[in-house]
């Protein structure tokens, strides 16, 4: 299915009859080159990466649901690339280019809007690290612009700048940072791996891996076995679930985090703000609603709902940087299961079993990471061996001492 | 929010209290081999269904308890002290 405005025109006049499915839904066929189990924007991205950059199209994206029903479509919209650690800030700042060209390289509107984020900082101490964050983004080739709490009222004067406790003193601002529409990253990436012969199943559950030497020869799913050369997993907050059936511990923990969105309102937040000295980070919808969230409720969980002393927590936050949005009424909340690995970031990796790769614990910055992971999963799954901006994402760098841990926090997956 | 019946403040908000994780990780010996101690600290069984494991009653009598809870529900099974003398005593007791 392709798109043109004149094909919009046309439709509008004639009722709206001709539009055809996005995607095939093809029946599982016996045997492919690569699967990759988890039909999420990672998994999708890396199949749609598969077929066009790297040529291999004999690909199944298998899920469970329906694609783009997990993590994709739950998270708030956010992309940027303002990390610190050079494990990181390359491979997030790759996944920023990418975010830039990609309605143009899939053809598809993901709504990709650099409306640009502002870390807020509240004392001198932050702002000095803040400093510092800046100059590692920018040695990666990414944009940070530090500002003093004149800059930032000059682009948010409606922020509570003399707040006794957490008074701004400044903030960090990525340009070409911003919001893009995450249900479109999954249709566009689903549309642009279907239309290369990526075949995408649907309610199909992986209920365990062929086996034969040690070696993984395929999936067994509730639609009959299916065989390949090399299999692929991108399913976080069920990753655990997953390569437990390939015998696997991993050092991830599942989580919930809880994102909110307002009443829509008149035009308010020039970009993503987040508040420096809680856990609070807003954004506004395109339909003006306030998009925000914070904190992960902290205990593990597999259920798709969050506990209210974390709505408290996260309101607070918010009314302690914009105390206008006190009036605002919250239209709905809701919950997704994150892979919280050991050191906060994630892992795109072989694991000891030929055959079976793995890509997760992204904790809650997976959304951002989609093009980069997916392309990187791609990458590794064609070639067999990392691209060079994840080469850090390994399973053993806690047996090698090499933690990528940005918060350092240690080994304790409800404070990253 | 999850109601945790403290055995010896009685049931409480879970706000009270703060997560410690997995509580049935024991740890190796100090001069056990590398591998034993980064699977008890780095690895997960990450259970969905019913889990053991530690809350700290932190704004309450402070004890550090064992706790059997659903992942999925969030039902609690069973509660008791992790100190396995001071178990014992709450249990006499009651």
């Amino acid at each position: 299915m392709s798109y043109s405005g004149w094909k919009v025109i046309w439709q509008g006049l004639t009722g709206n009859t001709g539009w055809k499915p996005a995607w095939r839904e093809p029946d599982p066929k016996a045997a492919y080159d690569v699967i990759i189990v988890g039909a999420g924007g990672h998994g999708l991205a890396a199949a749609y990466y598969l077929a066009k950059e790297f040529g291999v199209t004999n690909v199944a994206v298998i899920e469970k649901g329906w694609l783009g029903s997990g993590n994709v479509g739950r998270n708030t919209t956010i992309v940027r690339s303002n990390y610190l650690l050079p494990g990181n800030e390359p491979f997030y700042e790759f996944s920023m280019k990418l975010w830039e060209g990609l309605e143009q390289d899939f053809n598809y509107n993901a709504m990709v809007s650099q409306r640009g984020i502002l870390n807020l900082s509240h004392s001198d101490p932050q702002r000095d690290a803040f400093a510092r964050r800046g100059n590692s983004m920018r040695l990666a080739g990414a944009d940070a612009v530090l500002l003093d709490a004149d800059g930032v009222r000059q682009m948010c004067p409606f922020l509570d700048f003399e707040n006794a406790r957490f008074p701004i003193t400044g903030g960090i601002w990525q340009p070409r940072g911003g919001t893009v529409r995450h249900d479109a990253v999954a249709w566009g990436y689903a549309r642009g791996a279907d239309m290369r012969g990526v075949d995408i199943i649907q309610n199909c559950e992986v209920t365990g891996f062929i086996m034969d030497k040690g070696v993984c020869m395929g999936v067994e799913t509730s639609r009959g076995d299916i065989r390949a050369k090399k299999v692929g997993v991108a399913v976080a907050g069920s990753s655990g679930r997953v390569m437990a059936k390939a015998g696997m511990r991993l050092p991830i923990e599942s989580h919930v985090l809880q994102a909110f969105v307002t009443e829509g309102l008149k035009p308010l937040l020039p970009g993503v703000i987040t508040f420096g000295a809680g856990h609070f980070y807003v954004s506004q919808s395109d339909k003006g609603g306030l998009v925000f969230g914070g904190d992960i409720d902290g205990y593990n969980t597999y259920a798709q709902r969050g506990n209210l002393p974390v709505v408290e927590d996260v309101c607070e936050g918010g009314m302690a940087i914009m105390p206008m949005i006190g009036r605002t009424r919250l239209l709905r909340s809701w919950g997704g299961i994150m892979d919280m690995s050991m050191d906060g970031s994630p892992y795109i990796d072989k694991t000891h079993i030929d055959g079976l790769y793995f890509n997760g614990g992204w904790c809650y910055g997976g959304f951002k990471a989609t093009p980069a992971s997916g392309f990187c999963f791609a990458h590794l799954l064609a070639r067999d061996e990392p691209h060079p901006t994840a080469t850090e994402y390994r399973l053993n760098r806690f047996r090698r001492g090499t933690m990528i841990d940005e918060k350092g926090v240690g080994a304790q997956p409800n404070l990253h | 929010m999850i109601r945790i019946p403290c055995p010896y403040c009685g049931e409480r908000d879970h706000s009270e209290f703060t997560y410690g994780g997995d509580g049935s990780i024991t740890y190796p010996a100090l001069d056990a081999p590398m591998a034993d101690w980064l699977e008890a600290v780095f690895e997960r069984e990450n259970v969905r269904g019913l889990q053991l494991e530690t809350w700290h009653h932190v704004m309450g009598c402070r004890m550090w308890l064992l706790v059997e809870r659903d992942t999925m529900t969030h039902e609690i099974h069973s509660v008791r002290a992790a100190h396995t003398g001071l178990a014992a005593v709450l249990e006499e007791k009651s």
